[in-house]
């Protein structure tokens, strides 16, 4: 039974994961994987790690597949061109990836550790509950506990500077497909309190923004944009 | 005051006179300039005179001090300090240099007037008289090192004083290349005694030597050898003498003062500084005479034939300073320095009176466009004819004494020694042949132009501003001569320089009439106490046999003189048509400068030319580019990896890692 | 089963990850070939602690799923504002960064 369950999940995460990377729609990869994640979720099952199955579903399948499913939605997917720029690539892949995954197995099943061909010790009941994996976060492993919290905080923060709303939007302009690649902007004015990432050096001295004005976004040929009010509603 | 610290003032005063005139020379006017030149060196010369007084009140055996100010470097067995030593010989040398320098500041103060450049000229003036005042006064090697190399720029900043004729820059510069090579003798001479005495410190070391040296011995005879070098360089003696006949391209007041007067008898001082040495190497000391011996005739010869007035003064300097080598190699120290003396005055009489005459001239040093002189300017012409007959050794005169008295001792020296006396009467003729060769030159007979302009007007001449040497135009601005010439009749300064130096070289040598006053010798002896040399003296009667034959020679040389260039003057061309190649031997200097282009000047210019095409272009920039061009490449060759695709980077990592783990697993098996 | 079962699947999930993100161009599947990656890593991390007899291994799992989690946020976070700037989403067409 135990068997036939494992192959069952096996199959499914591995469908799973060669659908992610062979769907040419991103939105068919993200459901691909999210069937790879419940099958991983039964995987753990039949590993006696309850607590650890239900977190992957509830928080990895849960959550943050949906923040991939919006961000699919709002960003769409391209067909990615055909042509490769990097010369070899698409021959080495697979055979680094088969290379790999040889050279793992053989680590791992070369290797002279006793226990990989044994099911395993007997475990008592309680093995992977909350409350064991519960009293082992909070006793023996605060530290890495607190960390990943203050680690949490930070992406989230990084999340909302990153993917904040900019100001100066107009109407016409929109997220919609780019209209011209590598548009020009001005730099931000001095004085401006939230960085701008990832932003391209303007190689042209525009007109002077003036002080209330920072990250505009504009087209070359567009003249000088009109002051606008800060903080346009998001 | 000890005469130690009457010392101390001496070396000061010159030089706070030079930084007072540097540091205003934009602010104080020429004549303060001239003043405070000139005073600053009176000021020396009379604190020498009060060392000197101080020296006399003490008893002989302990007229010797030594005083430092503080210590340059004691440790590890050096000890230098900046001391002087003060005894009979450096206050007689601060004397001389003093007393003559104090003159010439005063002709000076007429003479350059309307130069341009005359605050820098007194500066430098000053500067030179205090390098020579720390050359003299020093009491160690390291010091006499400093002074002679402080000269040695001084009498290249003075050569080259009017720096934009390209004639005199060269002229420095051959002056300042030649005197570094004596310094590299010196400075050899002195790493020498270092090494085997232990000391630089002259007290020391001239106690040491006669007990670490055996007569001869190769490290000695080394040293004196080295340091010949660099006195010979100094003193213009065959054959590093190249440099002073060019270096005549300085104002007149410089040659009087640094190659007549000072200067050129530092090398004199030297040797008799450390004549201790030199009696313990009398190889040395015989190759130094006989080189001494050598000058004094092919100078004497040279000057035969030169026209311009200038060079034949500038030669007879060199034959005059052969003589008092001479003196001071074979170990006639009084007289050699008593030589010094005299010709220090006659000399630099000798050259204002020839600045008073080429400024009547316009600049124009040829003595075959000058003549007639005597009626023209009758103060000149009277000084002139007394330094030349002090020159001369004409009978009476200062020369005529100190000449003498060299060629006395060498006779009774004895043995070969005689070659100097006969040798050195043979010069003497010379001497009186070339310096009469050029009074009656220019002053009897017709007025020249120059000379009938001075006459019916008094006014001196002006023809457009000329290099003498190559008759190129030049204009009056700085760095060249000034637009007026100044004679010794219309300048009092001048006229009380040369006439205080007239009769110093008139009635100068009376302080040593052999037999009657020894006063110099008797001064000098605490010096050369030990000296076994020193202690032969010639017999009175055989000193006044000598006078008397030298009174001949000078006589009969004034009467060849006259013969030849007043009674009989187309003697001369005939003789010249007759011995041309003599004449031409003679004219071009004995082609000293043409052997010394061929061997030195040549090969080095070679050297440098190989060095910068070759050595510098192939090995040191080719290493250098190369360097570069190898950096270059490989960064090049790395940049291949930075392409900035996210999935070639992320294919190399995975790539590496797929190959480590293969490595892992077989080095695992 | 065997552990060797789970570990030997693993492996190969893992191998699925890097060949998928050495062939995509474009960055939402990246980072989803990334979380193959990791998940083939918790996979491994539990399978081992199921064989040792204690819950490390798992404590270690959750933390990686924190860690997931949070470089997931950060990176769409990135793509979205890569997105409003209208730059083309292709990693092979954003590369200023070179040599």
């Amino acid at each position: 039974m135990e068997e036939v369950l494992f192959f069952l999940a096996a199959i499914g995460a591995l469908g799973g994961a060669i659908g992610v990377v062979a769907m040419r729609n991103p939105l068919y990869s993200v459901l691909a994987l999210i069937v790879h994640l419940f099958s991983l979720a039964v995987l753990f099952l039949l590993l006696s790690s309850a607590f650890v199955a239900a977190a992957q579903v509830v928080v990895y399948a849960g959550a943050v597949m949906v923040l991939y499913v919006f961000v699919v939605a709002h960003v769409g997917g391209d067909q990615e061109s055909a042509w490769e720029p990097i010369p070899g690539q698409r021959l080495l892949a697979p055979l680094l990836g088969a290379a790999l995954f040889v050279e793992l197995s053989i680590a791992v099943l070369g290797s002279s550790l006793l226990a990989l061909g044994a099911d395993g010790p007997k475990i008592s009941p309680g093995f992977g509950d909350p409350e064991a994996i519960g009293r082992l976060l909070l006793e023996r492993f605060l530290l890495a506990f607190e960390a990943s919290s203050i680690l949490l905080l930070l992406a989230a923060v990084g999340a909302v500077v990153l993917a904040g709303r900019q100001r100066g939007l107009g109407p016409d302009e929109g997220a919609g497909g780019p209209s011209e690649r590598f548009a020009r902007e001005e730099p931000p004015a001095s004085g401006d309190s939230s960085p701008t990432p990832h932003r391209r050096v303007a190689s042209e001295e525009g007109p002077p923004a003036p002080s209330q004005t920072p990250h505009r976004r504009v087209a070359s040929e567009e003249g000088p944009p009109a002051p606008s009010p800060a903080g346009d509603p998001a | 005051m000890s005469a130690t610290a009457w010392a101390w003032l001496v070396l000061l005063f010159p030089l706070l006179g030079s930084i007072a005139i540097a540091i205003g020379y934009r602010s104080i006017p020429a004549r303060a300039a001239g003043t405070i030149g000139t005073v600053a060196v009176a000021l020396a010369f009379a604190c020498g005179v009060a060392a000197l007084a101080n020296l006399l009140g003490e008893h002989p055996d302990a007229r010797h001090h030594a005083s430092s100010l503080w210590d340059y470097a004691s440790a590890a067995g050096l000890d230098i300090e900046l001391g002087i030593f003060v005894d009979p010989l450096s206050v007689f040398m601060v004397l001389v240099v003093t007393g003559v320098s104090a003159l010439i500041h005063l002709y000076s103060f007429g003479y350059m007037q309307s130069d341009e450049g005359y605050h820098r000229f007194f500066s430098y003036l000053n500067f030179f008289v205090f390098s020579m005042l720390l050359l003299v006064l020093a009491g160690n090697f390291v010091l006499l090192i400093v002074g002679w190399a402080f000269v040695g720029f001084a009498s290249y900043a003075l050569i080259s004083f009017w720096y934009r004729r390209t004639t005199a820059t060269g002229a420095g510069m051959k002056a300042f290349v030649i005197n570094v090579i004596g310094d590299i003798g010196l400075v050899l001479a002195a790493l020498l005694i270092f090494r085997e005495l232990g000391s630089f410190d002259y007290g020391t070391v001239f106690a040491r030597a006669p007990e670490a040296f055996s007569v001869n011995e190769w490290t000695v005879t080394a040293i004196c050898l080295l340091l010949m070098v660099g006195a010979f360089a100094k003193s213009a003696q065959l054959p590093l003498h190249t440099w002073l006949p060019d270096a005549m391209e300085g104002p007149t007041p410089v040659s009087a003062l640094i190659h007549a007067a000072t200067m050129v008898t530092a090398g004199v001082y030297l040797i008799a500084r450390t004549h201790v040495l030199f009696e313990l190497s009398p190889t040395a000391a015989d190759v130094a005479a006989f080189i001494g011996l050598a000058t004094l005739l092919v100078a004497g010869s040279i000057a035969l034939v030169v026209t311009d007035m200038k060079r034949i003064i500038a030669y007879s300097t060199m034959s005059q300073i052969g003589y008092m080598v001479v003196g001071v190699s074979i170990g006639a120290y009084g007289a050699g320095l008593f030589h010094l003396m005299t010709h220090a005055f006659f000399k630099a009489l000798l050259f204002m009176a020839a600045g008073s005459i080429i400024a009547a001239m316009a600049n124009e040093q040829n003595i075959d466009k000058m003549s007639g002189f005597g009626r023209a300017m009758r103060f000149t012409s009277a000084t002139m004819l007394t330094g030349g007959l002090a020159l001369a050794a004409f009978p009476g005169a200062s020369g005529f004494f100190s000449k003498d008295e060299i060629l006395a001792y060498a006779t009774a020296r004895g043995g070969m020694y005689l070659i100097f006396t006969v040798l050195g009467y043979l010069g003497a003729l010379l001497t009186a042949v070339y310096t009469f060769r050029l009074i009656f030159r220019i002053l009897p007979g017709r007025p020249c132009e120059e000379a009938q302009e001075l006459i019916d007007s008094g006014h001196v001449a002006h023809g457009p501003p000329r290099n003498p040497a190559t008759g190129e135009a030049e204009d009056t601005d700085i760095g060249f001569p000034g637009a007026e010439h100044h004679i010794a009749e219309q300048s009092w300064p001048m006229k009380v320089a040369m006439g205080v130096l007239a009769f110093l070289a008139l009635f100068g040598g009376l302080i040593q009439i052999p037999g009657v006053d020894d006063a110099i010798t008797k001064f000098l002896d605490p010096v050369f106490v030990n000296s076994p040399l020193a202690a032969i003296r010639p017999s009175v009667a055989a000193s006044w046999t000598g006078l008397a034959i030298g009174a001949a020679i000078s006589l009969g040389g004034i009467g060849i003189a006259y013969w030849l260039y007043v009674l009989r003057p187309q003697t001369s061309a005939m003789l010249i048509r007759r011995l041309r190649p003599l004449y031409t031997l003679l004219v071009n200097k004995w082609y000293f400068d043409e052997a010394i282009d061929l061997l030195v000047v040549r090969p080095a210019l070679a050297i440098g030319r190989f060095a910068n095409r070759t050595f510098e272009r192939l090995v040191v920039d080719g290493l250098v580019s190369g360097a570069e061009d190898a950096v270059g490449g490989a960064g090049r060759l790395v940049r291949v990896v930075q392409s900035g695709f996210v999935r070639s980077y992320a294919l190399l990592l995975i790539g590496g890692f797929a190959g480590l783990a293969l490595y892992f697993l077989l080095a695992s098996q | 089963m065997n552990i060797e079962w789970y570990i030997v699947l693993s492996s190969l999930l893992f191998a699925v990850g890097a060949i998928g993100i050495l062939i995509r161009r474009s960055p939402i599947v990246i980072l989803l070939c990334l979380e193959l990656m990791l998940n083939a890593g918790n996979l491994a991390l539990v399978a081992f602690s199921r064989m040792v007899g204690n819950q490390e291994g798992q404590v270690f799992a959750l933390v990686v799923m924190v860690v997931a989690a949070c470089e997931v946020v950060v990176g769409l976070g990135l793509i979205v504002a890569v997105f409003r700037r209208r730059l083309p989403l292709d990693v092979d067409e954003l590369r200023e960064l070179r040599g």
